[in-house]
């Protein structure tokens, strides 16, 4: 160091045209670019990471919200199918059961061959569908679109790599050699895929969708709502305007910042400990579920709600006071109003973690494999995020496709609940 | 199903007991509109103090019985069965009266315990006459509430001073709740994790290297004994959270604060801001999806192709890199604050004296706001460790105690939804030692949380 600085004193180190100098600053200079750019690589990195999961999901999973389904001529035989016209006509229950995968069965045999199976284990149902609308139809033979299997959908959409072996991938030679000849003979095509949008958990792929655990999220969002947000509100209210300082409301804050930071695991832990053991209600049901997010909500809400509050400027309470309005009417007169919009905003953003939060739910039951929709809040059920954690359990094709879907679906849904937060701040909040 | 009627009736009672107060309290303003100061409070505060009284104690009765009655219904149809036709255990009288709900609800057409269909019955007559005492004695019990308010009426009643002391009641309640929540929490997590410690010492507990929770449903199953050693668990957990993640997001946390608050113009920041937050509002389970699908086997590769031929495919690297990942936005988001908190003088003497902007940055910056910094870390270590979703599906659940990031490790949260998830029975040293480790997890995020704090309150005092 010394040695250095006496070589400088030499030169005269202020002599800004001294090629020591001028090195020095160049040197400095570079540093200070490197720097620059090594912020901007990180930026850069993040956005390039979350750019490569969304094209990655999205690739993986759009074509879930499509479906392959094959043309088949139905021969409605009442003898195979075991009810006639006329007893279908006169009693709708016998087509109950009656024979519709036989009949199916026969159809595609006779159309497409038997070899390999190309029709969904469900495919029949439409035609249950079709007859019950119009029993005249037994007898008559009627060509029907009816949803392919798994494998055969996913060659139709291009997902299979038809040049790797055999054994290297799911479909074998027969299957691939019944997809081509079926779109030779154009029997074949792709549709919207209702079923994905509007059926429960299913153990084949094409015949698996949301509206299951959609349905459960929805019923689990409300009860958390419902019970989150007056309470987070009136405690938020209670700790800003009225508490006095001890050693309670002290407490009461303490407790609140900390379980904002407890993880979420530890509330589903504390709702399988006392609602699930000790209150005895029902496993896997919506109303546990929505009860655990709620308490794992709550903070969120207060702290929020806490600082909507402190925003509004105290000459309002002042002067409500002054003209002699009591100090809750202070407080639902004036300051609960100016504080709604970012009471509200900070509840949606709390809603939005709640609906992407799988483990909690996980600990209560809520990850039970269900082929039905929940029809109320105690009734069995999953939620959108388990849902896509059971269904990434599964290595098929199929599923790997429908668990990027759900993901596009869930995605797309805290977006617009994100969107609204935002517009509600941009619109209603008031800077003072 | 009656007492959800019951719930809607003591609505409507509500209603109307709060209008009759509402026309009473007009009245008392028509009589006395001459005198000034006469009536004391304004109509709505008579009418929210009968409907008050007319509900909460219809509702809190209607309440218990919502709680108690299924106890009630239950007891009642396992009493009507003959002894001896349902066995005597929790388990078999489980399934007897979720078979009798079933017959009830009509989704089971038929019953395969011959008593379920006469139960049935019993079930049914015994859910209507509870539904009907709770639901009759909450209407009357409001009904009589509705009068007593009402009588009480007058028009110098303090109406609004009594509205406001329930009010009152009511939001300290509010705020009791999130003490009620630590208190179940702790009560619960220390509860547990007694019973557990008294089938395993907490020495072998917290020191012990095999973690093996596997016990036999029957004694004579081979390795029925299970070990319960913890520490390959809290290895693991530090691993993947601590070490790896932080490798991955301190700096890039880091530089992205630097660069958005020293660097970026107010247009770009406006863009590159959210971005962060989409990444901070991806559930975690898509982040798991993500590493278990894409990073993990990208990861394996990497590992065969450098020479690592035992790479496992649920490796402790792939999970901390996406973990990594995700706490970017958290680190970047704590440092944005304290490096903002920095007073502006010191960033411009330190420019004014002729040093670069990297410079002013690295050597006055960075060191004002490290308590700040470090704090922020310590939030981000205390999200990281306690994180599930990820380490669920992409570290595994083999109990390695290795330093090797291809190797699989597996952490606090993936074993205990490992040994929560599926069927067991709830008094087993596997599904309670879940609660021990929720128990070490609580405390130490606890503690992290609480030091943070700490030392970021100290630092933001130190500039004010």
């Amino acid at each position: 160091m010394t040695d250095r600085l006496s070589t400088l004193d030499a030169v005269t180190p202020t002599v800004w045209s001294s090629p020591q100098m001028q090195a020095r600053i160049r040197r400095r200079y570079r540093q200070e670019r490197l720097f620059k750019y090594t912020g901007i690589a990180a930026l850069a990195l993040a956005a390039g990471f979350l750019l490569f999961l969304m094209t990655s999901v999205i690739s993986d999973g759009w074509t879930s919200f499509k479906q392959t389904e094959i043309s088949v001529p139905v021969v409605f035989d009442p003898v195979r199918l075991g009810v006639t016209a006329e007893q279908a006509k006169a009693d709708p229950t016998l087509l109950r059961r009656a024979n519709f995968p036989g009949v199916l069965a026969d159809s595609v045999a006779k159309a497409h061959g038997d070899e390999v199976e190309i029709v969904s284990d469900g495919g029949w149902l439409a035609l249950r569908e079709a007859v019950e609308a119009d029993p005249a139809l037994i007898g008559k033979t009627v060509p029907m679109w009816v949803i392919a299997t798994s494998n055969i959908d996913q060659l139709a959409k291009g997902r299979i790599d038809l040049d790797a072996d055999e054994g290297d991938r799911p479909v074998n030679d027969a299957e691939v050699a019944a997809w081509k000849r079926l779109e030779a003979k154009g029997d074949i095509r792709t549709v919207l895929n209702t079923t994905f949008l509007t059926s429960a958990d299913s153990v084949d792929p094409e015949l698996a969708g949301i509206w299951g655990a959609l349905k459960g999220s929805f019923l689990t969002a409300i009860i958390t709502l419902l019970i989150s947000f007056p309470v987070g509100v009136l405690a938020a209210i209670y700790l800003e305007e009225f508490a006095p300082k001890n050693r309670w409301t002290d407490l009461i804050e303490v407790s609140i910042n900390n379980l904002a930071a407890v993880p979420s695991i530890i509330f589903g832990l504390l709702g399988l400990a006392v609602f699930l053991n000790t209150m005895n209600m029902p496993r896997s049901a919506p109303v546990v579920g929505g009860l655990t997010l709620a308490l794992m909500t709550l903070p969120v809400i207060v702290i929020a709600s806490r600082a909507a509050i402190k925003a509004v400027p105290p000459s309002i309470r002042d002067a409500a006071l002054g003209i002699g309005a009591s100090p809750v009417q202070v407080v639902t007169h004036h300051v609960l109003p100016l504080a709604l919009p970012g009471m509200l905003t900070g509840t949606i953003l709390g809603m939005a973690r709640a609906l992407g939060e799988t483990a909690p739910l996980l600990m209560i039951g809520m990850r039970a494999f269900l082929t039905s929709v929940p029809q109320g809040f105690t009734q069995p059920a999953t939620a959108l995020p388990v849902q896509i954690f059971i269904w990434s359990d599964n290595v098929s094709r199929g599923f790997v496709e429908k668990t990027s879907g759900a993901i596009i679906v869930l995605l797309l849904f805290l977006l617009m609940i994100n969107s609204l937060a935002i517009y509600l701040r941009n619109r209603f909040e008031v800077r003072w | 199903m009656t007492i959800g009627v019951g719930f809607l009736l003591v609505l409507a009672l509500g209603l109307l007991a709060g209008w009759l107060g509402y026309r009473r309290g007009l009245g008392f303003v028509a009589t006395h509109s001459t005198e000034v100061g006469a009536v004391h409070s304004r109509p709505g505060y008579h009418a929210a103090y009968v409907a008050v009284l007319a509900l909460l104690p219809a509702l809190l009765l209607l309440t218990i019985g919502a709680v108690m009655g299924p106890g009630l219904v239950s007891r009642e149809v396992l009493a009507s069965v003959p002894a001896g036709a349902v066995g005597p255990s929790d388990l078999e009288q489980a399934a007897f009266l979720s078979e009798v709900r079933g017959l009830v609800s009509g989704s089971y057409a038929a019953a395969f315990n011959p008593q379920a269909e006469s139960a049935a019955a019993v079930w049914k007559a015994a859910s209507l006459r509870y539904g009907l005492i709770f639901g009759l004695g909450a209407l009357a019990l409001g009904g009589v509430g509705a009068f007593w308010g009402w009588t009480r009426l007058r028009p110098d009643f303090r109406a609004r001073t009594r509205v406001e002391k329930l009010t009152m009641g009511l939001l300290v309640l509010a705020s009791l709740v999130a003490i009620l929540t630590t208190f179940g929490i702790v009560a619960s997590l220390v509860f547990e994790s007694f019973r557990f410690f008294q089938m395993v010492s907490p020495a072998e507990f917290l020191f012990g290297t095999k973690w093996s929770p596997q016990t036999a449903m029957r004694a004579d199953q081979v390795g029925s004994s299970g070990a319960f050693g913890a520490v390959p668990l809290f290895w693991g957990t530090v691993f993947i959270g601590a070490i790896i993640a932080m490798v991955v997001a301190i700096p890039l946390g880091l530089m992205t604060a630097i660069y958005l608050t020293q660097y970026a113009a107010p247009g770009f920041r406006r863009w590159a801001k959210p971005m962060l937050e989409v990444l901070a509002g991806v559930p975690t389970v898509v982040y798991g999806f993500f590493a278990a699908l894409v990073v993990a086997p990208a990861v394996r590769n990497f590992a065969v192709s450098i020479g690592i031929s035992d790479a496992s495919s649920e490796s402790a690297l792939a999970a901390g890199l996406v973990m990594g990942v995700m706490i970017i936005p958290f680190v970047s988001s704590m440092a944005d604050d304290a490096l903002t908190a920095v007073p502006r003088a010191m960033r411009d003497g330190s420019l004014a004296m002729g040093a670069t902007p990297s410079e002013t940055i690295r050597k006055v910056l960075i060191p004002a706001a490290l308590p700040g910094i470090v704090g922020g870390v310590l939030l981000a270590v205390s999200r990281a460790i306690g994180e599930t979703m990820i380490v669920v599906m992409a570290a595994g659940l083999a109990a390695n105690l290795t330093a090797n990031p291809f190797n699989s490790v597996t952490t606090v949260t993936a074993q205990i939804v490992a040994l929560l998830t599926g069927d067991q029975e709830f008094d087993s040293a596997k599904t309670l030692s879940a609660f021990a480790l929720g128990l070490v997890l609580f405390l130490v995020t606890l503690a992290l949380n609480i030091y943070a704090l700490a030392v970021v309150k100290k630092y933001r005092e130190a500039y004010d």
